[in-house]
């Protein structure tokens, strides 16, 4: 801890000084574009991360770029994928509708480790919605939503490289090339690559702490602008090929795999996507516009781990057309329009076929009422109707109200409806020893119910000018009821992982009280304090969600100098998490040496990082996560016997590896 | 399915269609609004909302200038002046009366020409 506060101090103290030989320069006006926008006229409570936030973490994909952020907890990955997992509300990304450029994107097979199968410097901006989103999408928001955009070719530079390396062996390495063909046609090719090449064993447990890991992504996209005629389009072609190892680091797969050898797990992933995108505006009514856009992915995973063997290959069609116009005039808007989805699933787990297809199709109208001054209302509702789900309806609305200046009230609620693709969804049990049980058998999916929940939310923000410094304080308050979930049960027993539909109560309450500063000029400080209150009847009774922290606390502290003529700049970055207790799985009945305790204990993650930029093509960054080097000490049970019953890699609250140092270089030609 | 989407092509033609043969409901005009801030905004936009037939109204704090999208079947331009000068703006061809700029919140006090 003492080594935590002197580092704090340090950087705090750097700052300053580098503060005081700034003001001493020239004062050159210059609007600074914020990297966390957080709109007074929006009417959902929406947060737009530019890409500049997104350089404030340089580590790599999009499920590591909301460590800045305090909307969006990331979890530590499990022992065994090193994938990590986002949870929003209190809910894992399975109650979040992730888009990527409105098309659904983590979803079904891919939903474990989708977030890392788009890489950090691909992303143009992402929007975070908290609570009910928008119906234009579908209806399987529950928790919120987030939608990345993606770098357009119209706008892109002309040539971009990164290379990232790290002390855990891992390396990366971004080019992107752009082309204009044409006043019209733009293209870009991007190419990703990632890799660790050695085995890590920092707690000595004889299994790796990260997998190694192989990936090359690569993504062509064709952009069509004819601004005169209203027409704008993009074709993306994509190709993503994910190869995982982990285990024990004896493990060699030639040779072990599927025998009891040793222990050890492959995850391999290929995936291939096609997407298109039609707009039209009307030239002589700008405010009225037809949307078209079309997605086909193939989605193929092929693992195993220890023994058992998890395959799933998901094939889907996604569609929507959606029409924009007004009503009279601008202040009543209105969106409609059609979805259609198609999803085949070939699943195996072991020897059983879980195989299925699924279909949906549904149509939508959203107005949206804006008086073009302090209030704005946003009414939607969808039918849809689906081959498992039957036939349903899903309203949201979205209220906003500017009560005085810089003051913000925000109401949301809406409902959300989806099927628990309980294998894909929860795969990280499979490097267990845990039978896994369906309890129910009636239902369409697993033998289980869909899952219905309604979101309500509530949140207020207050802008201030303190000091001549602007600064904001806020908070927000969501409820999120389950009607009936997919119940994912680890209290029973630790050799067993039961499912079964939700018979009496489920809820989960957050509140976020948010409190943003900026402290001196171009030194801002972010800080949230989480409130987390999920509570589930379980056959064993009602008790909280395993693995959450009731409390957390988030700090952020961000220093950039003065851009110089020469477009010289340092750029510091520092992020403190601090988790409360979470209960933990029920081990007990375990022997003493291979259970966990009720609940693990809290504790403080901080990252960091300094980028020094030398012109504007040019910039390098240096920097370091969880520097205060804390680790979770027991993180495999029955290590010892990973064929055993007692065997479980799951259960993880903190980080494993310990302190991690990366560097990295951008260079780009404009 | 098929219905779904020849129903959807239907709609979407008849809009389009709708749109080419009546252009003058989509008249656009730029007049200069005298003004001077974001209330000034919301008020001149309200005043020109206010008028049955303007379809879009936005007005901007730098340049002054109003974008209007008028359907000309319903109102024309010059009852739009006379909504905006009756909430306190000048325009051009309208002007307000002292009463009405008098009316206006102290920020809004802009220097009449």
């Amino acid at each position: 801890m003492k080594k935590q506060i002197s580092i704090l101090l340090l950087l705090l103290f750097c700052s300053i000084n580098f503060y005081s030989q700034d003001t001493l320069k020239e004062i050159k006006v210059q609007s600074a574009q914020k990297s966390l926008q957080k709109s007074l006229k929006l009417t959902a409570n929406t947060t737009l991360l530019s890409n500049k936030e997104l350089l404030k973490a340089a580590c790599c994909n999009l499920a590591e770029s909301f460590e800045t952020n305090p909307s969006i907890d990331v979890n530590f990955s499990d022992a065994l994928t090193g994938t990590k997992q986002i949870k929003m509300l209190g809910l894992t990304s399975p109650y979040l509708m992730i888009t990527e450029e409105n098309i659904p994107s983590v979803r079904g097979a891919s939903q474990a480790y989708g977030l890392s199968f788009t890489p950090g410097t691909w992303v143009e901006s992402i929007q975070i919605t908290k609570g009910a989103g928008s119906v234009v999408n579908g209806y399987e928001s529950i928790s919120g939503q987030i939608n990345t955009e993606l770098i357009k070719p119209i706008k892109d530079i002309l040539f971009f490289l990164n290379a990232y390396g790290s002390s855990d062996s891992r390396f990366e390495l971004n080019t992107h090339f752009n082309r204009k063909i044409s006043d019209k046609w733009a293209t870009s090719l991007f190419v990703h690559g990632n890799t660790r090449v050695l085995k890590n064993d920092m707690n000595n447990d004889g299994f790796l702490d990260n997998p190694l890991a192989k990936q090359v992504n690569i993504l062509n996209r064709w952009q069509y602008t004819n601004a005169e005629k209203g027409w704008v389009s993009f074709v993306n072609f994509r190709y993503m090929n994910d190869k995982k190892q982990t285990g024990e680091l004896n493990f060699d797969p030639n040779r072990d795999k599927l025998t009891t050898n040793y222990w050890g797990s492959e995850i391999n992933t290929e995936r291939i996507d096609i997407s298109t995108k039609i707009g039209y505006v009307y030239p002589d009514m700008p405010f009225q516009s037809i949307g078209f856009q079309n997605a086909f992915n193939s989605h193929n995973q092929e693992s195993y781990f220890g023994l058992n063997q998890y395959n799933i290959k998901q094939q889907s069609y996604y569609s929507n057309l959606i029409f924009n116009s007004i009503i009279d005039n601008t202040m009543h808007k209105f969106a409609t329009g059609l979805n259609f989805t198609y999803d085949k699933y070939e699943e195996f787990v072991n020897v059983a076929d879980y195989s299925r297809a699924d279909n949906s199709v549904g149509a939508f109208f959203e107005y949206t009422y804006d008086n073009s001054d302090n209030f704005s209302i946003i009414l939607g509702g969808r039918v849809d109707n689906h081959n498992r789900l039957g036939t349903f309806l899903t309203p949201r609305l979205h209220v906003r109200y500017n009560p005085w200046e810089k003051g913000v009230l925000r109401f949301s609620a809406g409902r959300g409806k989806r099927s628990a693709n309980i294998f894909a969804e929860n795969q990280q049990l499979f490097g267990s020893s845990r039978n896994f049980e369906i309890l129910n058998s009636g239902g369409k999916i697993y033998g289980l119910n869909p899952e219905i929940a309604l979101n309500y939310g509530l949140s207020f923000s207050q802008g201030f000018k303190l000091f001549n410094r602007s600064g904001d304080v806020g908070f927000d308050f969501y409820k999120t009821d389950f009607q009936n979930q997919v119940i994912v049960d680890l209290y029973q027993s630790p050799q067993k992982v039961l499912f079964y539909n939700l018979n009496r109560k489920s809820f989960a309450n957050s509140l976020q009280v948010e409190f943003n500063y900026e402290l001196a000029k171009h030194f801002n400080l972010r800080t949230a304090y989480k409130y987390y209150d999920i509570q589930t009847d379980y056959l064993s009774g009602n008790q909280e969600r395993p693995l959450q922290a009731k409390h957390r606390f988030f700090g952020n502290l961000g220093y950039e100098t003065q851009l110089t003529e020469k477009e010289k700049q340092w750029k510091f970055d520092y992020t403190l998490n601090w988790l409360g207790k979470q209960k933990l799985p029920n081990t007990i009945s375990n022997s003493m040496i291979e259970s966990f305790p009720e609940y693990s204990p809290s504790f403080s993650v901080m990252n960091m990082q300094v980028t020094r930029v030398f012109s504007s093509t040019f910039e390098v960054y240096l920097g370091g996560e969880n520097i205060g080097n804390y680790k979770q000490q027991k993180a495999i049970l029955g290590s010892d016997n990973p064929f055993g019953t007692t065997f479980d890699t799951s259960i993880i609250y903190a980080p494993i590896f310990g302190q991690m140092y990366y560097a990295g270089l951008r260079f780009k030609i404009k | 399915m098929k219905n779904l989407i020849l129903a959807a092509v239907v709609f979407l033609a008849g809009f389009s269609m709708q749109a080419q043969e009546k252009s003058n409901k989509n008249s656009k005009y730029v007049i200069e609004v005298n003004g001077n801030c974001e209330m000034c905004q919301s008020r001149i936009q309200k005043a020109a909302y206010s008028v049955s037939g303007v379809k879009s109204a936005t007005w901007s704090i730098e340049t002054h200038q109003l974008n209007l999208i008028l359907n000309e079947e319903k109102a024309t331009l010059l009852t739009v002046k006379t909504a905006i000068a009756k909430a306190g703006y000048d325009t051009d061809e309208v002007k307000s009366t002292v009463e009405s700029y008098d009316n206006l919140p102290g920020c809004c006090q802009y220097e009449r020409k």
